[in-house]
């Protein structure tokens, strides 16, 4: 996890979600890119956001592309938030004695027939997963991003007011984090639209 | 899926151990699994069997959920390695499915028993999975606790997790044969109360799960002496308070109507109709 840093954090709001991550990619110590988007869009409305060793980030996002296409085809349908959530805890729980080094979040809204309900959801590295009805945090910063947005979470928040809490959640914590920061971006999604920011932080 | 190719076996896959062997040495330190430093219980009554479980789970010293079910079948609680007592009750609960399928009969609380101990044997405790499990079947109410190596109890009213020591505590002041309902909830509420307030690994709210003959009750969250009150203000923050250098978002179409440009459909009869009235 500290090997190339980087946090994540998502939340729900009112019939919205968002998922935030930052933008840090280090060797140790040593910061070798600044634009290191660790969230990934899986359908129009569903988000997974991979923290850990780098290399694990890249060969899962196309492990799952490949297996989410895989069941697009076979179903002929979208896959539900919920639905990925057990994938991604399944693939993880397969290399049970030799894992990937990443926690996954799962931040997007439920089919428009179910009636896009906001879901969040996070594992940990061998796939244990945590439905939680507020928000999930995973990466370098955990410990500091629980303790923030446990004070400045609260429930029922409109898109724009629940950019503005993870927003200041995630910049405040990775600024006591040496392993994250340089950097953010935002995911917003809404029934009818997803709004992306990339917002500035500290560069040390 | 690709887990489903023929060319390839199911079970674990070790291929990264090697890697994460080499990262291990060095010194790249490896992420924890969440645990479930828990307290289960489950206690024998008149009817059948009454288990129960706090609902705090965590990594390390940072409590990662605070609200977690860990009555992960209606009649079993796990303890230990989150991850493992979740798949490993799963991957035994359908095995008794199709057990009971091909047999014709409904599955005993031994089987289920016997399949969880010789698959937590075979991997010689390293599935960290630790359960208690209950039930009643057609031979009468049976509990019984299994450990993450395979050794298993049966016991009349059994603890586990970090919080079993007060939990048994309670149990051994409080526990007689032939308890009703009512009393049994009662007292597993309290063993597991006991665990939540002087354990440091356990915390939150109580499950209940009450097994009968005829039914099983989930009562989830039974009693919650750990609610969060309220905030009295709101930190919200005014819109505009986070600056951003940029900006893209993605529209999509919700509701779609659509228009006919040929006469050809209803909608353009209905408006030819209307057109006459004028």
């Amino acid at each position: 996890m500290q090997y190339n840093g980087g946090s994540i954090v998502a939340m729900v709001g009112k019939n919205c979600v968002a998922i935030a991550s930052d933008l840090r990619l280090g060797n140790q110590a040593l910061t070798i890119a600044t634009d290191f988007e660790k969230v990934f869009p899986i359908t129009d409305r569903i988000y997974l956001g991979m923290a850990g060793l780098a290399t694990d980030v890249l060969t899962l996002r196309e492990r799952f592309r490949f297996r989410v296409n895989m069941y697009s085809i076979k179903e002929e349908r979208e896959i539900e938030p919920k639905t990925l959530a057990q994938l991604v805890s399944s693939t993880l729980y397969e290399r049970r004695f030799g894992p990937y080094f990443i926690e996954p979040i799962i931040a997007g809204l439920t089919d428009s027939s179910k009636g896009s309900q906001p879901f969040i959801a996070s594992a940990d590295l061998i796939g244990c997963l945590n439905f939680a009805k507020d928000f999930v945090v995973v990466g370098t910063a955990e410990d500091k991003l629980l303790g923030v947005a446990e004070g400045l979470w609260e429930p029922d928040l409109e898109p724009e007011d629940l950019f503005e809490t993870i927003s200041q959640t995630l910049l405040n914590a990775v600024d006591r984090d040496a392993f994250s920061g340089w950097g953010a971006v935002v995911h917003v999604i809404t029934p009818d639209k997803v709004i992306t920011r990339t917002l500035k932080g500290r560069m040390d | 899926m690709d887990s489903s190719n023929i060319y390839k076996k199911s079970g674990f896959d070790f291929s990264n151990q090697i890697r994460n062997n080499f990262l291990a040495a060095k010194g790249v330190p490896v992420p924890k699994a969440t645990s479930t430093g828990t307290t289960i219980v489950g206690c024998l009554f008149k009817d059948g069997i009454v288990l129960g479980a706090d609902t705090r789970a965590t990594a390390g010293e940072i409590i990662a959920d605070k609200n977690c079910e860990k009555v992960v079948n209606p009649s079993c609680c796990g303890a230990g390695t989150a991850a493992d007592t979740e798949f490993t009750t799963a991957l035994i609960s359908s095995n008794l499915e199709l057990h009971s399928l091909s047999t014709g009969r409904k599955p005993r609380v031994v089987t289920a028993m016997t399949m969880l101990k010789q698959m937590l044997f075979q991997y010689q405790g390293h599935i960290g999975a630790a359960l208690v499990l209950g039930g009643v079947d057609v031979t009468g109410p049976h509990l019984f606790t299994i450990h993450p190596h395979g050794s298993t109890d049966k016991l009349p009213y059994v603890t586990m997790g970090s919080g079993s020591l007060a939990a048994m505590a309670v149990f051994e002041a409080g526990w007689k044969a032939g308890m009703e309902r009512q009393e049994a909830i009662d007292l597993v509420s309290a063993a597991i109360s006991a665990g939540i307030f002087n354990d440091l690994g356990s915390g939150s709210n109580v499950d209940v799960c009450v097994i009968t003959k005829e039914r099983t009750d989930m009562l989830r969250n039974y009693i919650k002496p750990n609610e969060r009150v309220t905030k009295e203000r709101h930190y919200k923050f005014t819109r505009g308070t986070t600056a951003y250098q940029s900006e893209n978002i993605r529209k999509y179409i919700v509701d779609e109507s659509i228009t006919y440009l040929t006469g050809s459909a209803t909608t353009a009869t209905t408006a030819e109709e209307a057109m006459d009235v004028s």
